[in-house]
């Protein structure tokens, strides 16, 4: 013992209002590192130990709202800028829808990190070593027993005084508590293998419940019930409609988003006609048309448009795009094509968008002017 | 300290004269005015009159409630001035009264009251097995007989342990509170359902009788902790209510607030959500014209404004913050009233006028003159309660 420090000295009671009245004595005393330790919390504590108000409802407060604001910024930012969906006609930015999500965040990030200062700023975790662990005096208090710990920290501590100062309160077992420095900063019980193992079996155990509820659990009777909905489901068979089907056919008429109908359809002189290309030429132009060009189209009909195919005849060999007739085309013509299909050749309509294909247009232009380049190209 | 026997030396003292004067004086001038203004504005005066009877009802029915989980609980802490809400409770012998005027005005109120309205309505006349004027009236009749049975048989027992100290009359009055929680949950229920939401018959909302209870929870729980304050700080009570139990009657209010804010964002947010015309018309009535900014104002006033002022410990223990927090409240129970009953009435817009000054008046009266009453014929503390001096002791 001869190496080791006092802490304390500790005394007991038996009955909540010995230790109310033992507090209420010790802090008029003057005593102010002291403590009590009872099994259950007692009521009126605090003002007998004249404690002042802790400063932990400030930093719930303060974590409490930081989670309010991150989760309106957050939920703003995700559903009306980042990935706007309509979700059941409601406007992007649906503030009732979300309150519930800012009402949790606010609570989950107060408590928890409310316990996570209180244990990293008071109680200096990860070290949880504390004098009073693992003495006679815990075991007492944490079964039956009302115990009073007066610290050799404290200004106006000597041991003979606290002795008889707890005797007179009518204390029981009075003992003096020491510690060993070394054990109390170095020696961290966390790490202990003991307490890793503990940790390492609750991981198994709460990630495998998790796993059978939500792969096993959720697909036996009754738990699947919910399943079992009487909805539209698309590509499966629905008693609702009379054909039979789940899926609807848009109402005649119907255009897509975005898109219009193409009027030279089997019409390949009018589209040559009438159909100008809406685009000015321009670097940005090019570059989309020969992407594009590069991906879709020449794998037929080679990167020169010369008609040379890296198909090694699993397809016919298209015509050189050089050719007089294609030179002469007009850009509504070449158009067509793409969009149609010739012949063999499928259409394009569905790979590329209307701009990409006058963009192409553009491109198959260039690719003909660098072999039969007009006089003014090479001024 | 904790003994079952109590030692308590109570001196009764009686209220000033003047509370019984200012109590018959708001009585007089809200009787003038609401007899004046029936005159003037049938219909308006009839919908005025639902709001007081919804108010009233609120805080006796309130008050019995709290008596009743304060034995079914065993709770201590409120033991010392349970007589405040016994008192407060006796409001329901009044509202039978304040009744009768709606009643006579069934049919300006009630829409389907008008069997040939009901009779065109394919909705209504799938509703009139309930929706009918007979089963109506039975209904307030059982109503108002259950009510007042519990209340003078909770509040008998309650009172003759001042002179017998008999224990067995708490646990008698523990019975009768068990009995009385269920009845109690089923009345309220129906109650709003039939004088509230079926002023607009058509809609309906499974968590509206939760929405009235909240109110007039904290309704009962205003009126209470104001006169408690009150009563405690003039010497009427046993000295030894300490910040404790003014912290307590704080922390409720406080939490009901955020209850009433949770039950009605949840009825909001679930009709908004779904989008059903059925159900959206409860909510498009009261954002349509000038009632948009009374329903801005609900907000404020029954939640943000309370929930900041009673939100830390301090501003709960302070006797000052928690009267004017009580008065507002209560105040706000009445907006709250206003806000589901009058857009009934008025469509399009709100109404506010001297017409709608009388009810509070005699709302305030009433209450001022019961509670007096009941003070010069019974003790303002349960003296032969045992709990009574471990509520006394009772420290956070
Ligand atoms: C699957 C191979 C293949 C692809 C890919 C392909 N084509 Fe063709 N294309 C052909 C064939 C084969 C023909 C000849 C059809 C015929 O017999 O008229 C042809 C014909 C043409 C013609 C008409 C030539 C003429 O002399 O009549 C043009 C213009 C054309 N393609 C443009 C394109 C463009 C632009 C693309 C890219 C969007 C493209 N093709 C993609 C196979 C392809």
């Amino acid at each position: 013992m001869s190496d080791k420090i006092l802490y304390s000295y500790t005394g007991l009671f038996d009955t909540p209002d010995e230790i109310i009245h033992a507090a209420g004595k010790t802090a008029d005393e003057g005593y102010k590192k002291f403590d009590i330790n009872t099994p259950y919390p007692v009521h009126g504590m605090d003002d007998a130990m004249k404690l002042k108000p802790s400063r932990l409802g400030y930093f719930a407060l303060v974590f409490g709202l930081s989670g309010t604001f991150a989760t309106v910024l957050l939920m703003t930012w995700m559903t009306a800028f980042d990935y706007p969906i309509v979700i059941g006609g409601k406007p992007f930015f649906a503030f009732p829808a979300f309150v519930p999500i800012i009402f949790e965040v606010t609570v989950l990030a107060a408590s928890v990190a409310t316990v996570l200062t209180m244990l990293f700023v008071f109680f200096k975790f990860p070290n949880n070593s504390h004098p009073l662990h693992d003495t006679d005096y815990m075991k007492a208090v944490t079964s039956e027993k009302y115990g009073i710990s007066i610290q050799a920290e404290d200004e106006l501590f000597n041991e003979e005084k606290v002795k008889n100062f707890l005797q007179a309160l009518g204390a029981k077992n009075i003992t003096p508590v020491y510690f060993d420095n070394e054990e109390l900063n170095v020696k961290h019980a966390v790490f202990e293998p003991k307490f890793i193992s503990l940790l390492a079996v609750v991981f198994i155990l709460v990630s495998g419940a998790t796993y059978i509820t939500l792969n096993k659990l959720m697909f036996i009777t009754p738990f699947n019930w919910m399943m079992e909905q009487s909805k539209t489901i698309v590509q499966e068979s629905n008693v609702l409609f009379a054909d039979g089907f789940g899926m609807r056919n848009p109402v005649a008429g119907t255009v897509p988003r975005d898109q219009i109908p193409y009027k030279y359809k089997g019409d390949p002189e009018g589209a040559g006609e009438n159909l100008a290309n809406p685009l000015i030429p321009s670097k940005e132009v090019f570059a989309l048309g020969e992407v594009k060009y590069n991906t879709y189209c020449s794998p037929c009909h080679g990167f020169h448009a010369e008609g040379d195919s890296r198909l090694r005849g699993q397809f016919p060999n298209p015509p050189s795009m050089h050719s007089e007739k294609v030179r002469n085309w007009s850009d509504g013509r070449l158009f067509h094509v793409i969009t149609e299909g010739q012949n063999i050749m499928p259409a394009y309509s569905s790979q590329l968008s209307r701009e990409e294909r006058w963009a192409v247009v553009l491109y198959i232009r260039a690719l003909q002017r660098s072999l039969n380049a007009k006089e003014s190209d090479l001024q | 300290m904790s003994s079952n026997t109590n030692t308590v030396e109570y001196v009764k003292k009686d209220l000033p004269a003047s509370v019984n004067k200012i109590g018959i004086a708001l009585l007089i001038a809200g009787l003038l005015i609401i007899v004046f203004s029936y005159f003037v504005d049938n219909t308006r005066s009839a919908f005025n009159n639902l709001i007081l009877l919804m108010f009233l009802t609120s805080i006796g029915l309130g008050s019995l409630f709290l008596v009743a989980i304060e034995y079914l609980g065993g709770a201590v802490w409120s033991t010392p001035f349970r007589r405040v809400s016994e008192f407060l409770a006796a409001v329901l012998i009044v509202v039978p009264i304040i009744a009768i005027p709606v009643y006579l005005n069934l049919h300006s109120i009630f829409h389907w009251t008008h069997t040939d309205v009901v009779a065109a309505d394919p909705i209504l006349s799938g509703k009139s097995a309930y929706l009918n004027e007979t089963f109506f009236a039975v209904r307030v009749v059982v109503f108002f007989a259950l009510w007042l049975l519990f209340y003078f048989l909770i509040t008998k027992n309650s009172k003759k342990q001042d002179e017998t100290k008999d224990q067995n009359l708490t646990t008698r009055n523990i019975k009768l509170s068990a009995v009385f929680m269920p009845i109690f949950a089923l009345t309220i229920t129906f109650a709003s359902i039939d004088w509230i939401m079926s002023l607009n018959p058509h809609w309906f909302s499974t968590i509206f009788g939760v929405y009235y209870f909240t109110g007039s929870l904290l309704a009962a729980l205003a009126a209470g902790t104001f006169i408690i304050v009150m009563l405690n700080e003039k010497g009427y009570l046993i000295k030894g209510l300490k910040k404790d139990h003014y912290y307590s009657l704080g922390a409720l209010l406080f939490a009901f607030t955020n209850f009433w804010a949770y039950i009605a964002f949840s009825q909001f947010m679930l009709i908004w959500y779904a989008n059903l015309p059925e159900e959206t018309v409860f909510f498009m009535d009261r954002l349509h014209g000038s009632w948009v900014y009374v329903s801005i104002g609900l907000i404020f006033i029954r939640f943000i404004i309370p929930y900041a002022g009673l939100l830390s410990q301090p501003s709960k223990m302070n006797a000052k913050n928690l009267k004017f927090f009580s008065l507002w409240i209560l105040f706000a129970h009445f907006y709250d009233l206003y806000w589901l009953i009058m857009p009934s009435y008025s469509k399009e817009g709100f109404v506010l006028g001297w017409m709608e000054l009388g009810f509070p008046l005699l709302a305030v009266g009433i209450i001022i003159l019961v509670f007096s009453i009941k003070s010069k014929k019974e003790n303002l503390i349960p003296i032969g309660d045992p709990k009574l001096q471990r509520g006394l002791d009772f420290r956070l």
